[in-house]
């Protein structure tokens, strides 16, 4: 197994890692501040791929159509708290579960009904299309490369917003203590809708810029929903920074688990056998990492306690 | 009788006299859709135990329901191919006989929910639920990367399997086998609500600091309500997979998980035939909007925010406006 | 003198810098009540919870009937006979008064729970049941949903429940808190008759209360204990009016 090989798994990791940040950011986020668990942020996920992929194949511009990602998830998670999601910030968690998961129902089928069921192709740009040469003579597409600077860009964006912005610290108050909040003055009810709004947007970012390597279609937001979940889980609820770590070491696990467990397993057992074995154990590896976690800490690496 | 007492008694004669109406009528396909609703109760039975008296919100339920069809899939494929499932250290054949495979379905759900459920349960909240959710994932992937039971395509099995002194392929003789399964599911989970353990349990989910401080650890309750109800909804993973002759992964999915929830909800938590009232609902729209539209389930979304925002109490509750 | 029944011995916590439980002793004695007062955040809640179970000393032991319970958690503590009553009641409000009790009752008798035979038609359990809630004068509310009680009546279900424990001590988080004059009476006349029963750890602020009841009091300043002794050497005790009693000292 070449070195070569093993660096371009480990920026296939990062660049599946910053993908997942950028969803479970956004959820932790919205359950620190708000308390509330959002099931239906996979369709927000999926709203952002569709957008960018009708709008760039509309105009043909790539840079329109992750604006539109953008603004369509924003829009739309901004409508979507305004009507249902405030009335759930006092319901038990159950109540969340079911109303967020009607919502991807309604999500899903409504997307169905616009764009029918065969997926939609988002291309990507032609100045990303072709591979660049990193130090050391490795060959890497610079799509994913960008996803990757793109990914790292947007975190250093959120830490630098949280930790020393205004909105930051009305997010970091809502988060300690919902009642100072209310005491410092601030509207309340305009910063909820404002951070399920970015949660929203940081998710059709995230669906956009992986439309243009996955297929568009519906039903591609809850894997990567429940993703996010692990890495939450991993990381610690409510914790920018765990989301972050919890992130890149899930999608460096996941990638690397897939890419040399058949073949360390092809060292001791026969070729098809270690296929099997090693794909089927691969794809339950960042389970298993989670239920590592679980037992060694409950609440997250970086959670509170 | 109760208010609620009066719709159980309605709900559970009306599931009873629509097949035998269906058989006099000839429309077998009535029968069919019967023994779904039956089954899909049973599986929503087995999660109103956690869900409505433990207070616990798995949304991993498709994990039970899965390993049920996929023990009855495994079972009968390797006797539908004369191919035993181990040769050594001893003889381990596939089989036709739905006790036997009901048997391995509940031994073999209630092990996965005490492993789940171990670890789990030492969270609450949030991150029980993203927890569930997530194991229910990894069932999934796996069913899909593992090759030898069929993959993605999942198994066909070709003759429905056998219940002794019964033709299960007559659709009337195979609803009854549900039927009567479903009836002794409820039976036990009331008296199961009424128990020393029910008391403690449900005491758990409205003050755990109250069942410790009397001498009771709400870890265990919760762990063994998990396992019940894990390996009921396993049950009912098997005869579902029998009703369709065929298991795919599609058992484990989310959705799957999600839609035993809304049983549980739609028909009211915590209501004994709540879960009936609920899978018959949902049978009863996917079947007429199902013919509407092609795109019913915005419905079925629709409506379950609705039960969700106004209506909490669900279909049960709405009929005994909250009475019990 | 006879042997203590509860012993708490240099029992230390801190939560980083701030020491919250400074090497606390004392002792809970056959048929007495012994008050702990101190003002608030003198760490009585910290203590509370280390002497039930639910948080770990980092220094020190709890003795329970001369075993020690340090490393035991809170269930296995009511097992062995420690009934604790909460500040702020911890009940089932879904279940009746008499479920709440019965629940008690059950965890007493331990074992295995059933999961098939009916638990109020268990005779055993009920009549246990039915005689503490007789005793704190609950019987006519046992069928009421607990959500339904008044505060008052709440407090007495919270001490109904410690009784069915056949508790060898009581440990109660301020029992009278939020109670008017009558019901105060009625609960001083409780648990005044308690004390036969099993001793009392008595967490009070109601200082009436605690001078009329109490055969000894311990005051709790800034997590450490500064005086033990009978209400009169304490309402003697310079060190005590200076800390905390003040002005407020009943004459």
């Amino acid at each position: 197994m070449s070195l070569l090989l093993v660096i371009e798994q480990v920026l296939n990791g990062l660049q599946f890692g910053v993908m997942l940040f950028l969803m479970a950011a956004g959820l932790t986020l919205i359950f620190g501040v708000m308390g509330l668990i959002n099931l239906a942020h996979g369709s927000l996920y999926m709203i952002g791929a569709f957008a960018a992929a009708a709008v760039a194949g509309a105009t043909g511009s790539f840079l329109l159509g992750l604006i539109s990602a953008l603004a369509a998830a924003a829009a739309m998670g901004a409508i979507v708290e305004l009507t249902v999601i405030r009335r759930l910030y006092k319901r038990d968690h159950l109540d969340q579960v079911l109303a967020t998961f009607a919502l991807i129902l309604i999500f899903s089928e409504g997307t169905r009904w616009v764009f029918g069921s065969f997926p939609l192709y988002l291309d990507v740009p032609n100045w990303l299309s072709g591979p660049v040469t990193l130090p050391g003579g490795i060959e890497y597409p610079a799509y994913r490369l960008a996803i990757i600077v793109v990914g790292f860009a947007v975190a250093a964006g959120l830490f630098w917003m949280i930790g020393r912005t205004r909105i930051g610290i009305q997010i970091r108050a809502g988060e300690t203590d919902r009642e100072m909040i209310a005491a410092l003055g601030i509207d309340i009810d305009r910063l909820y809708t404002l951070v399920f709004a970015l949660g929203a947007a940081l998710a059709g970012l995230a669906g956009a810029l992986v439309g243009a390597i996955q297929s568009v279609q519906v039903g591609m937001g809850e894997p990567v929903l429940i993703l996010a979940f692990v890495v939450i889980v991993i990381g610690g609820i409510g914790s920018i920074k765990g989301a972050f770590i919890g992130a890149i070491l899930l999608g460096l696990t996941d990638t690397l688990g897939r890419s040399f467990l058949p073949v360390l397993f092809g060292t001791v057992m026969d070729p098809s056998a270690a296929t099997a074995v090693g794909s089927a154990l691969a794809s339950m590896l960042i389970y298993i990492l989670m239920a590592a976690v679980l037992i060694y800490r409950p609440t997250g690496l970086f959670g509170r306690v | 009788m109760t208010r609620e007492g009066i719709v159980n008694a309605v709900i559970a004669l009306g599931l009873l006299l629509v097949p035998l109406w269906a058989l006099w009528a000839n429309e077998p396909f009535t029968i069919t859709l019967a023994t779904k609703v039956a089954i899909l109760a049973l599986a929503g039975v087995g999660l109103n135990l956690a869900l409505g008296l433990g207070g616990l919100v798995s949304l991993g339920h498709a994990v039970f329901f899965g390993i049920g069809g996929y023990a009855m899939g495994i079972l009968a494929q390797h006797a539908q191919t004369f191919d035993p499932i181990m040769e050594a250290p001893f003889l381990i054949e596939g089989t036709k006989s739905m006790p036997v495979i009901w048997l391995v379905a509940v031994v073999s759900s209630a092990l996965a929910a005490l492993a789940i459920g171990a670890l789990s349960l030492r969270t609450s909240g949030v991150y029980f639920i993203m927890i569930t959710l997530a194991f229910g994932q990894m069932f999934y992937y796996f069913a899909i990367s593992w090759p030898a039971y069929g993959g993605e395509d999942g198994l066909s099995i070709y003759v429905r399997n056998e219940f002794p002194g019964l033709n299960t392929l007559n659709p009337i003789e195979f609803f009854g086998i549900t039927y009567v399964l479903l009836l002794a599911a409820l039976f036990l989970s009331a008296r199961i609500a009424a128990s020393p353990f029910g008391l403690a349990l449900t005491s758990a989910r409205q003050s755990p600091q109250r069942v410790e401080t009397v001498g009771l650890r709400p870890f265990r309750l919760r762990l063994t309500v998990f396992v019940i109800s894990g390996a009921i909804t396993g049950l009912a993973g098997a005869l579902f997979a029998d009703l369709n002759r065929f298991v795919s992964p599609t058992m484990f999915s989310w959705q799957m998980s999600g839609e035993i929830m809304i049983f549980v909800i739609l028909g009211g938590v915590a209501r004994l035939f709540g879960p009936v009232a609920g899978a018959a609902l949902f049978i009863l729209l996917e079947h007429w909007l199902g013919g509407v539209s092609e795109y019913w389930l915005i419905w079925v979304g629709a409506l379950l925010l609705a039960v969700v925002l106004f209506a909490p109490g669900g279909l049960i509750g709405l009929v005994t406006r909250g009475q019990k | 003198m006879s042997a203590p029944v509860l012993q708490i011995d240099g029992v230390t916590k801190r939560f980083g810098a701030l020491v919250a439980s400074d090497g606390v002793t004392l002792d809970l004695r056959p048929g007495e009540i012994h008050a702990l007062i101190g003002p608030n955040g003198a760490g009585k809640s910290t203590l509370i919870a280390q002497i039930a179970g639910g948080l770990t000393p980092d220094a020190g032991r709890v003795v329970l009937d001369s075993a020690d319970v340090t490393a035991l958690d809170t269930a296995a503590r009511a097992q062995a006979g420690l009934a604790r009553t909460f500040q702020i009641s911890a009940l089932a409000m879904e279940h009746t008064v008499l479920q709440n009790a019965v629940l008690g009752a059950l965890g007493a008798r331990g074992g295995r729970l059933a999961l098939f035979r009916s638990v109020l038609d268990d005779s055993e359990l009920r009549e246990k049941a039915e005689a503490a809630l007789d005793r704190v004068g609950l019987s006519d509310a046992a069928g009421t949903v607990t959500a339904a009680l008044s505060h008052g009546q709440r407090r007495q279900l919270e001490v109904a429940v410690a009784l069915t424990l056949n508790p060898k001590v009581f440990l109660m988080d301020e029992p009278m808190a939020g109670l008017g004059m009558e019901g105060t009476a009625a609960m001083t006349t409780l648990l005044d008759s308690l004390r036969a029963e099993a001793p009392i750890l008595l967490v009070e602020h109601d200082m009436d209360a605690v001078f009329k009841l109490a055969d000894r009091i311990s005051v709790l300043v800034a997590g450490r204990i500064i005086a033990t002794g009978t209400p009169d050497a304490i309402r003697a005790d310079a060190g005590v009016r200076e800390a905390y009693l003040g002005d407020e000292a009943p004459a």
